[in-house]
């Protein structure tokens, strides 16, 4: 007798993205809708895109999908969870619109301990406007805006989102992983899924960083961008859970 | 002994899968798809484990893995 053992979740439509080939936001998505499915929270899910690439996820989620202001993703959720607790609310967010103009937001929905799950996808450059130098852009990676490499003297160094907000009292789990090989991408399925559990136990702000490659902005084949994101990002940014209040 | 069945018209031709399979069962097609890009094929008469490795790394989640 013949089983299914990998699926497509079906809290997935069956449009094709608009990503290049090779990017890490089809995982992401993928790993997001795993977890909306193995909850059964398909019906009472609310997903709040950013401004990005990720910014037409409302296609590709079977489920209710907001388009927030520029960086407001989390403000929006706020609302919708405080209005909709029984709601589980999400948000999906590129390190320029999380870590850069959205900064206060991120920082004042995670210290208020907003039962939201955020899901913050870090590829060190802006992909949708054209690999613009990005807060996550590591020291000395070359980009449009940083043509000679990036520097700490001149636009100093990165932010380290998942150490930064583990301080905050309000988060409750907090953990970064990468999407490069077959086995990091399962350890994010687990965190992904530990993320909209924490949402679900009501214990607080849950937040997962993803390492991912933005194989179109570094100028890389897909399987370098792979290895980019496991030697040069890994170095920078250490996987690990910085904090579950649960464990 | 486990099969993948691939949508070729979702691939966008990252060919990740081919560097993930351990089984060497998948290879770049030589015919285009409705994206205009070569899609990625099963190699007949290779194994498969159905493990899923290659359907773990798709971006475009056009792989499934059946298993005996």
């Amino acid at each position: 007798m013949e089983t299914k053992v990998f699926a497509r979740p079906k809290s997935l439509t069956d449009v094709t993205t608009h990503y290049c080939p090779g990017c890490g936001h089809g995982v992401v998505h993928r790993l997001v809708a795993e977890a909306i499915d193995h909850f059964g929270l398909r019906d009472n899910t609310v997903g709040v895109a950013s401004a990005g690439c990720s910014v037409m996820m409302y296609k590709y989620f079977d489920v209710d999908t907001l388009e927030a202001a520029h960086g407001r993703a989390l403000a929006t959720a706020t609302g919708i969870k405080r209005t909709h607790p029984d709601l589980t609310v999400f948000t999906y967010q590129g390190d320029g619109d999380l870590a850069s103009i959205g900064l206060a937001e991120t920082i004042h929905a995670a210290n208020r301990g907003e039962k939201i799950t955020a899901i913050f996808v870090n590829n060190a450059v802006y992909g949708m406007t054209g690999g613009q130098m990005a807060p996550t852009t590591l020291p000395g990676q070359k980009t449009s805006t940083t043509p000679a490499g990036r520097t700490k003297a001149r636009e100093g160094s990165p932010l380290r989102m998942a150490e930064m907000l583990s301080q905050l009292d309000g988060v409750a789990f907090c953990q970064r992983v990468a999407v490069y090989d077959p086995d990091q991408i399962y350890e994010a399925r687990e965190a992904i899924f530990r993320a909209f559990e924490t949402q679900l136990e009501g214990l607080g702000f849950a937040f997962v960083e993803v390492l991912s490659a933005c194989p179109t902005n570094m100028r890389m084949k897909p399987i370098d961008g792979q290895h980019w994101v496991e030697e040069s990002m890994c170095k920078f940014y250490p996987l690990g859970t910085f904090k579950d209040d649960d464990a | 002994m486990g099969r993948i069945e691939i949508n070729a018209a979702l691939c966008k031709g990252c060919y990740l899968c081919i560097e993930a399979c351990r089984k060497k069962h998948i290879e770049i097609d030589d015919r285009l798809n409705v994206q205009d890009v070569l899609p990625v094929r099963v190699i007949p008469g290779t194994e498969c484990t159905a493990c899923p490795r290659c359907a773990m790394v798709c971006p475009e989640s056009a792989i499934e893995v059946f298993h005996d």
